[in-house]
């Protein structure tokens, strides 16, 4: 006997508990379709899908490429909201579409899914990511130690220590904060969230030593007396960082000099 | 078509990429080309931790870790490897630690360990705690760490390029790497990488299964690159399935859930482990886990309506012990099934996840050209090599360390041979291979679907090659991939594109898993025995007399052009353990 398949075709046609009988809803995918090979101007494109609406967007998406149109074009790699790839703009708001179930976002009215914003679009859905990534590596996004310190074991640090910077650990560097933040969308030379959540990781972690390096860096012109405290970015983090909080943080650390 | 000239070419920026960029780079000229951005590689989806008998939190050492590694791998684990791994398991966290990493801490301040499964005290006695661990994200902070460090250090990426082909020119008979050649996703041009040496660190291969932990974008291209260009893959019959994948999805739920004393129960709530593994129960290794799952599921002990799963029960574990230790996978949970892990069982079934086999190395990194020849300029590490220190099953945690230690390996040794090696001349027209597959399939007016021919793969693969194999199974499996093989001829795309063709590659992806899907489907066919993750009903038990050894397949082709796969193999590495019945 083989492998039991679990997974059978005809088993999602099975009713599930809080669905009326059928599971498969009809959606419509708006979708904001851009290729400069084929036309210089971006338009809108819309698909009817038969989908579970337990699904992710991804699901969709997949669905359009696989079976309708194959020029449809956007990233994606985990599909379970670990990588970062597939931020983009649904029903107006920053999300990840794999982190995004159809049942969630009011499937009655057709639902738009747009590249996010503030970022070149080279294709459909995909931006391009190098200025986003620049700015991280302008914060100095890495431990620094003066040689001298280097332990032979691991160097100490308390639980408490620990959890001073836990939450900006989380980051999966989506851009989901910075693309919508009004400040990025009109300069986008300010640094944006992302790269203060990545300095802010290091401010606070009890092992480095270029704290000051870092605030130096983010109380530049570009840096983090720009953020004008809207919420869009903790709004929109899938990993529920608390973004806004970490960039007060960050400035309250400018002000006092103690972090 | 552009060319480019570095010493040292890596490919792959996950963890054992990146960590072989750091060393690499400080050495040699080094270009790491990806095709996906580093962060986004399939590492950071690890969750539960790194193992390195550390004894931090009670006795261990690296003998321990090191027979475990072997028993667990159903004694098919080259042992000197394993001794290496487990030796240099301790520098390797106390590396990362060094270079960022934030672990969890004990009270004093050193890093925190939890137990895992198959992890134990003096052989086996009682489970150890020995995976290291920052709480459910362990693999997100190696590749952030790694990618961080990468970044302090310099490293030069060319992010979103494709390898699709290795390059060999023959030297006196000798079989040595020129290069690569890579496909630039934003563009469309093909790039041709000169490199003195090339390591493999692309990860694995999991997406020719249907359920899977694995990222879509985990096809196996490194090993069917060089399984293209005549050289073996070994073991590659030996695939784990973990046992808690969110039903039906098959996202990951960490061993370490059962490590925080997680249970797994069926539909009368019994915590069947205690039958089959009295001593680990819950932690007792995968492939027995998975198999145990699916015995109560064909028993009728199944849960749900159509008794086709089990549950992982973590209710009764206090709820600021999930939010600490386990806040992603509970978070899963609430996302993807709506399910409140605080209160409510959470369904779960074996998932395809781990390759234990891949392209063969020694211990530093070196392809093999056959079973002790190794290809001068060629290296590989990660899950795309084996080693084997996984032998038949990998442990949990060990995974996360092998890139680390092999990682680090390969990038030195590989450099250290750029330095003094010089550059192999190119095959003629060395882009040809690469051009004429992206000229087929663009202009290619067959009526085949990518999509299609990939559902049915991966459906044959779902049924036939899991967690139970027979004879029969098998064979249905070697006659569907034959014949997607045959209607792959046919495959058309609708992209025609330069720009962003991820249409295209996704066709170039399919053509990479429906070969490695063969190989593995016929490696499975002649090993009749069962042991660690391949498992034969019609074999049950495991035979050291036939079968102590490992696979090694090569591609041969026919005067008439027709494909097959032929099957030879190598001795196990045997030092100082002696192969025993395996008893969780
Ligand atoms: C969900 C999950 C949880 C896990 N948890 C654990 C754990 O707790 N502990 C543990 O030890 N192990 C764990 N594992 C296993 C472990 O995470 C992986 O085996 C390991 O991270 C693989 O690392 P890698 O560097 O070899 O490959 P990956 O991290 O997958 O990286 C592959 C890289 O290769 C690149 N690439 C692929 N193809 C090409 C190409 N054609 N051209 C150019 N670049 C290419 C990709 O862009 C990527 O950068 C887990 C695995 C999964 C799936
Ligand atoms: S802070 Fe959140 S939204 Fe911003 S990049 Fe990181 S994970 Fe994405
Ligand atoms: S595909 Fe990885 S975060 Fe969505």
């Amino acid at each position: 006997m083989a492998t039991p398949v679990l997974d059978k075709a005809d088993a999602a046609g099975q009713p599930e508990p809080g669905f009326a009988d059928s599971p498969y809803i009809t959606v419509t995918f708006r979708v904001r379709r851009f290729n400069p090979e084929v036309a210089a101007e971006a338009t809108w494109e819309d698909f009817q899908l038969e989908i579970d609406p337990k699904e992710r967007v991804l699901d969709g998406l997949h669905k359009i490429k696989w079976d309708v149109d194959g020029t449809l074009t956007f990233r994606r790699s985990c599909a379970h909201g670990i990588c970062g790839s597939d931020a983009m703009r649904i029903n107006g708001k920053n999300r990840l579409a794999c982190k995004t179930l159809i049942k969630d976002i009011n499937p009655e009215k057709p639902i738009t899914i747009e590249p996010i914003k503030g970022l070149t679009v080279l294709k459909d859905l995909v931006v391009d990511m190098e200025p986003f990534f620049q700015a991280y590596r302008d914060v100095m996004p890495f431990l620094v130690v003066k040689e001298t310190n280097e332990p032979t074991r691991e160097r100490y640090q308390s639980p408490e220590d620990r959890e001073r910077f836990d939450d900006t650990t989380k980051c999966i560097l989506c851009a989901a904060c910075t693309s919508s933040c009004p400040v990025f969308w009109n300069d986008g030379q300010y640094f944006g969230p992302a790269a203060i959540v990545n300095a802010h990781r290091f401010i606070f972690d009890s092992r480095d030593e270029a704290g000051e390096q870092r605030l130096e860096i983010l109380n530049d012109r570009d840096g983090v007396w720009r953020c004008r405290t809207t919420f869009n970015c903790t709004d929109a983090c899938p990993r529920g960082i608390e973004v806004t909080k970490a960039i007060q943080e960050v400035k309250r650390a400018l002000i006092t000099r103690r972090y | 078509m552009k060319i480019h000239k570095y010493d040292t070419v890596i490919v792959g920026a996950g963890g054992a990429g990146m960590r072989a960029a750091i060393e690499a780079t400080k050495r040699s000229r080094t270009a790491v080309l990806t095709k996906l951005y580093p962060t986004r590689s399939h590492t950071g989806a690890a969750q539960g931790g790194m193992a390195a008998a550390l004894a931090n939190v009670e006795e261990d050492n690296w003998e321990w870790h090191t027979f475990d590694t072997v028993k667990g791998g159903d004694y098919l684990v080259d042992q000197d490897a394993a001794e290496i791994l487990a030796k240099e398991a301790i520098d390797a966290v106390l590396d990362l630690e060094k270079m960022g990493l934030p672990f969890n801490r004990t009270p004093n301040g050193t890093i925190d360990q939890r137990r895992f499964g198959g992890h134990s005290r003096n052989h086996g006695e009682a489970p150890v705690r020995r995976s290291c661990y920052a709480a459910d994200r362990t693999g997100h902070m190696i590749l952030q760490t790694l990618y961080q460090n990468c970044v302090k250090e310099g490293v030069e990426f060319f992010n979103e390029f494709y390898v699709l082909d290795q390059l060999i020119t023959e030297v006196d008979g000798v079989k040595r790497s020129a290069g690569v050649v890579a496909y630039e996703l934003a563009t469309g041009e093909i790039h041709v990488f000169q490199a003195k040496a090339v390591i493999y660190a692309s990860g694995g291969t999991g997406k020719f299964f249907k359920v899977t932990s694995n990222a879509h974008t985990l096809t196996g291209d490194g090993q069917a690159a060089v399984y293209r260009r005549g050289l073996p893959l070994e073991d590659m019959e030996f695939f784990q399935f973990h046992p808690t994948g969110i039903w039906r999805m098959g996202i990951l739920l960490t061993e370490g859930a059962r490590g925080e004393g997680g249970i797994l129960r069926n539909k009368d709530g019994e915590r069947f482990m205690e039958k089959y593994a009295p001593v680990m129960k819950d932690l007792a290794s995968r492939d027995v886990v998975s198999r145990s799952i699916y015995t109560e599921i064909r028993e009728g002990r199944g849960c749900g309506p159509e008794g086709d799963h089990v549950y992982l029960d973590l209710t009764h574990l206090p709820p600021e012990q999930l939010d600490a230790k386990l806040p992603d996978i509970t978070e899963f949970a609430r996302t993807y099934l709506g399910i409140e892990p605080y209160t409510d069982p959470i369904p779960i079934q074996p998932t395809a996840h781990y390759a234990m086999g891949g392209i063969p190395t020694n211990v530093m990194g070196e392809v093999l050209a056959d079973n002790t020849t190794v290809v001068p300029g060629l290296y590989a590490a990660g899950e795309v090599a084996c080693v084997s220190v996984h032998g038949a099953n990998r442990l949990g945690t060990n995974s996360l360390l092998d890139i680390n230690v092999f990682g680090r390996r390969a990038g030195i040794a590989a450099a250290e041979y750029s330095a003094k090696a010089d550059y192999v001349e190119l095959p003629d027209a060395p882009e040809s291979f690469v051009v004429e597959q992206i000229e087929r399939l663009r202009t290619s007016t067959g009526n085949e679907r990518v999509a299609t021919i990939r559902r049915e793969l991966q459906e044959t693969m779902d049924a036939n090659v899991m967690v139970f194999r027979t004879e029969q199974t098998i064979k249905t499996a070697v006659e569907k991939i034959a014949e997607l093989k045959e209607r792959y001829r046919n495959v058309a795309i609708q992209d025609k594109g330069k720009r962003f063709n991820t249409d295209l590659l996704e066709a170039i992806e399919l053509g990479n898993l429906l070969d490695l899907a063969e190989v593995m489907a016929v490696s499975a066919l002649a090993r009749k025995e069962s042991r660690g993750g391949h498992y034969r009903e019609d074999y049950p038990n495991r035979d050291d007399v036939n079968f102590m050894r490992h696979t090694m397949a090569y591609r041969e082709v026919g005067a008439d052009g027709s494909e097959t796969v032929r099957l030879d193999y190598k001795p196990v590495v045997q030092t100082r353990y002696q192969p025993m019945e395996r008893k969780y």
